[in-house]
């Protein structure tokens, strides 16, 4: 399948934390044609082997992408078929009003959120934001009716259709990290053209949004000898400072800073240079607020990358990712664990 | 179907014509009259049996929304408001740019930077911009220029019980009520107004009432209904479902109580339900139509619609059926010559 499409099924579905499986087939169909085998882990991580050649030393690498997404979850059906609603993972309640919803209960029900009436608040609240307290999900239904259709504890998500911008940019809600996903993807098809020697684990992890749970128990499992995790990174806009950022559509992101093992961070530049791929550096001194984090400090602690493909307006239901970034990601991944060998592993990897 | 082509057509006040261009074409074949006059109001007439008193009804066409004032060197398209918009709506939505409808968004700066007293604060319409996804301004000015109209991007979806939800039901509801009564009712001589400009300060209508004089307007609006819980009876302007909204009082108009009370009583004869609009907020064409020349007599007649002036407005099939239905009670009065006896 063409990775945008791809990129269109995951986000247009839906993967809040805790509720992944929904997304699982989409995946599963698409990277079944280049794994040798597919497997999912007690948790529900997703994860995909790739078997290197003459892999006598049993190099291990795997490479991470969290398939979560953030949303809502029902907390109570009130009069006249509105619904309260709390959420999972971090979500800027200004971001909810007056969006179109849709609750995943027995069957799916469209909805638009809606506050106080705007007639009934004090002048100066209109310059307050708005929290999820003051919010109302109607779903158009009488609430006895409602009550056959949806329970508390189901979840929501924003209902926002997928489009092409300008220039290869593409915008939807969930790109973070379905981006990630869609990289990989890139990568294990462009990894039919290459050699590796190294067995290749592409792990769709789950429940990274509420603390990065599912690349601790799969970096677990695998036991990888190098971890990579590939999540989005703050894209640069008018309001963030430029330090703080990535450029949309210069390639990705090369993280920095304490989870990152120097060597084989040097490694992944050199490689960006050889081929002639587009790259930043994405600074994080202490965390990268990724699966990174978590992989770094499994078992006996494990060496470990982060790719960071520039993201804008991180959380909202209008993420923009540039198409041309989810490429360069892939290709730079791809070349990287395909020069991983038994010979040059070790060097790389001692201090 | 028309209130989905409707209300999926963009219309911000001052540039409605592609909201004139389809109401032109829906109701042409059905006036004896048709003419768009200098400020872009559409003013058909259709002729029936000769009534001593001019009835004129009346919708307007347009619709709030944003428009360019600036782009800035990165291509980021600044906006200002057109018309009623509650800033906090705007965050975080799809928008369409310019007579081309660009794609773009309206995002905002990521929760995990944002420090504590932005996350309590809203976001000023000066802090936000439109990404249409270009790396330049030079590249922006091709597909856009500064003056252009930017509308919601929000689809006519119908969902729950018998619900709509759309951009602009106010007040396309009111344009696709005028346009079924232009199709559908016969033999009676009604002036067809469709306004300009209601959302700005009604501008268009004072010049529509002017070059028309009636004796007595009706103005069909979609107009503010609230029934979330917790909040007192009084509170609610509307609830959905009740019926048509007949005005009472807003802030343009003392609406006239005999004409009321006669809608009132059709209303009840016919077995329709209606309730009274119980706010005083808000004002429409009538506040201008009833001043205009020696004056006029008039009534509103809203059909509910929740979240007004938001992408995500909601109304009810049922109510837009009934007010219909009242509508042509109503002129079936008119034309008995009863309806304007003792106004």
């Amino acid at each position: 399948m063409d990775t945008k499409k791809f990129l269109k099924e995951l986000c247009t579905n839906y993967s809040v934390s805790g509720h992944e499986l929904s997304i699982k087939e989409t995946i599963t169909k698409s990277f079944e044609k280049y794994a040798d085998e597919i497997n999912t882990d007690r948790l529900g991580n997703i994860v995909i082997f790739k078997k290197g050649k003459n892999n006598d030393s049993n190099i291990k690498i795997m490479v991470a992408a969290h398939m979560d997404e953030v949303g809502l979850m029902v907390k109570s059906i009130e009069k006249n078929g509105y619904i309260k609603f709390t959420n999972i993972g971090g979500i800027d309640p200004k971001t909810i009003l007056g969006q179109e919803v849709i609750v995943h209960g027995k069957k799916p029900l469209f909805g638009v959120v809606v506050s106080k009436p705007p007639h009934l608040q004090e002048a100066s609240e209109s310059n307050k934001a708005l929290k999820l307290d003051d919010l109302y999900i109607d779903l158009g239904y009488d609430s006895e009716k409602l009550k056959n259709y949806i329970s508390i504890g189901d979840i929501i998500t924003i209902n926002r259709e997928f489009r092409e911008l300008k220039n290869g940019k593409l915008t939807c809600k969930s790109l973070d990290n379905k981006a990630g996903i869609a990289t990989m993807y890139e990568a294990i098809k462009e990894l039919m053209k290459l050699d590796h020697k190294a067995d290749l684990y592409f792990v769709c992890t789950v429940q990274e949004e509420v603390g990065l749970r599912g690349a601790h128990t799969s970096t677990y499992g695998i036991n990888p000898d190098i971890g990579i995790a590939i999540d989005v990174g703050f894209g640069s806009t008018p309001e963030l400072p430029k330090h703080k950022t990535i450029e949309l559509g210069k390639g990705p992101g090369i993280a920095i800073g304490g989870t990152i093992h120097p060597k084989l961070r040097e490694k992944m530049v050199k490689i960006a240079e050889k081929y002639n791929i587009p790259f930043q550096y994405d600074i994080s001194p202490s965390s990268t607020g990724t699966d990174a984090d978590a992989i770094q400090l499994t078992r006996e602690g494990i060496p470990t990358l982060c790719l960071s493909i520039p993201l804008r307006y991180m959380h909202t239901s209008v993420e923009v990712v540039d198409i041309k970034d989810i490429e360069n990601t892939a290709k730079l991944l791809a070349f990287f664990v395909a020069s991983i060998t038994e010979e040059n592993l070790e060097g790389l990897l001692c201090y | 179907m028309l209130l989905k082509r409707l209300t999926e057509a963009s219309g911000i006040s001052g540039n409605e014509w592609e909201v004139r261009n389809l109401i032109i074409n829906e109701i042409k074949d059905h006036v004896d009259d048709l003419k768009i006059d200098k400020l872009g109001n559409v003013i058909a007439f259709k002729k029936g049996k000769e009534i001593p008193k001019k009835l004129m009804i009346t919708a307007h066409m347009d619709e709030v929304g944003l428009m360019i004032i600036d782009v800035d060197d990165k291509g980021y398209i600044k906006f200002t408001t057109v018309g009623g918009i509650d800033k906090r709506i705007l965050v975080s939505k799809p928008v369409l740019v310019g007579d081309k409808k660009i794609p773009g968004v309206i995002g905002s700066k990521p929760i995990h930077l944002q420090m504590k007293e932005e996350r309590d604060k809203a976001i000023e319409v000066d802090n936000l911009y439109i990404d249409i996804g270009v790396d330049s301004k030079e590249e922006a000015l091709k597909y856009v220029k500064i003056g252009d109209y930017i509308t919601f991007d929000s689809r006519y979806i119908e969902f729950g019980d018998n619900l709509i939800k759309a951009k602009a039901l106010d007040n396309r509801v009111g344009c696709s009520l005028l346009i079924e009564l232009i199709k559908e009712v016969e033999d009676i001589s009604f002036y067809g107004v469709f306004t300009v400009m209601e959302e700005v300060g009604l501008k268009g209508a004072g010049p529509a009432a002017y070059s028309v004089d009636p004796d007595i307007c009706i103005v069909l609006e979609g107009t503010l209904c609230y029934d979330v819980p917790e909040i007192d009876s009084h509170f609610i302007p509307t609830r959905l479902n009740d019926g048509p909204a007949i005005s009472l009082i807003d802030k343009t108009t003392l609406f006239n109580k005999a004409l009321r009370e006669k809608i009132v009583e059709i209303a009840k004869l016919n077995d329709i339900p209606y309730q009274y609009r119980k706010s005083s907020m808000g004002g429409n064409d009538s506040g201008k139509i009833h001043t205009t020349k020696e004056g006029a007599i008039t009534a509103t007649i809203s059909v509910p619609c929740r979240n007004i002036h938001s992408p995500t407005s909601v109304m009810s099939r049922k109510d837009y059926e009934n007010t219909l239905k009242l509508l042509k009670a109503i002129l079936c009065e008119y034309k008995k010559g009863e309806f304007t006896s003792g106004i």
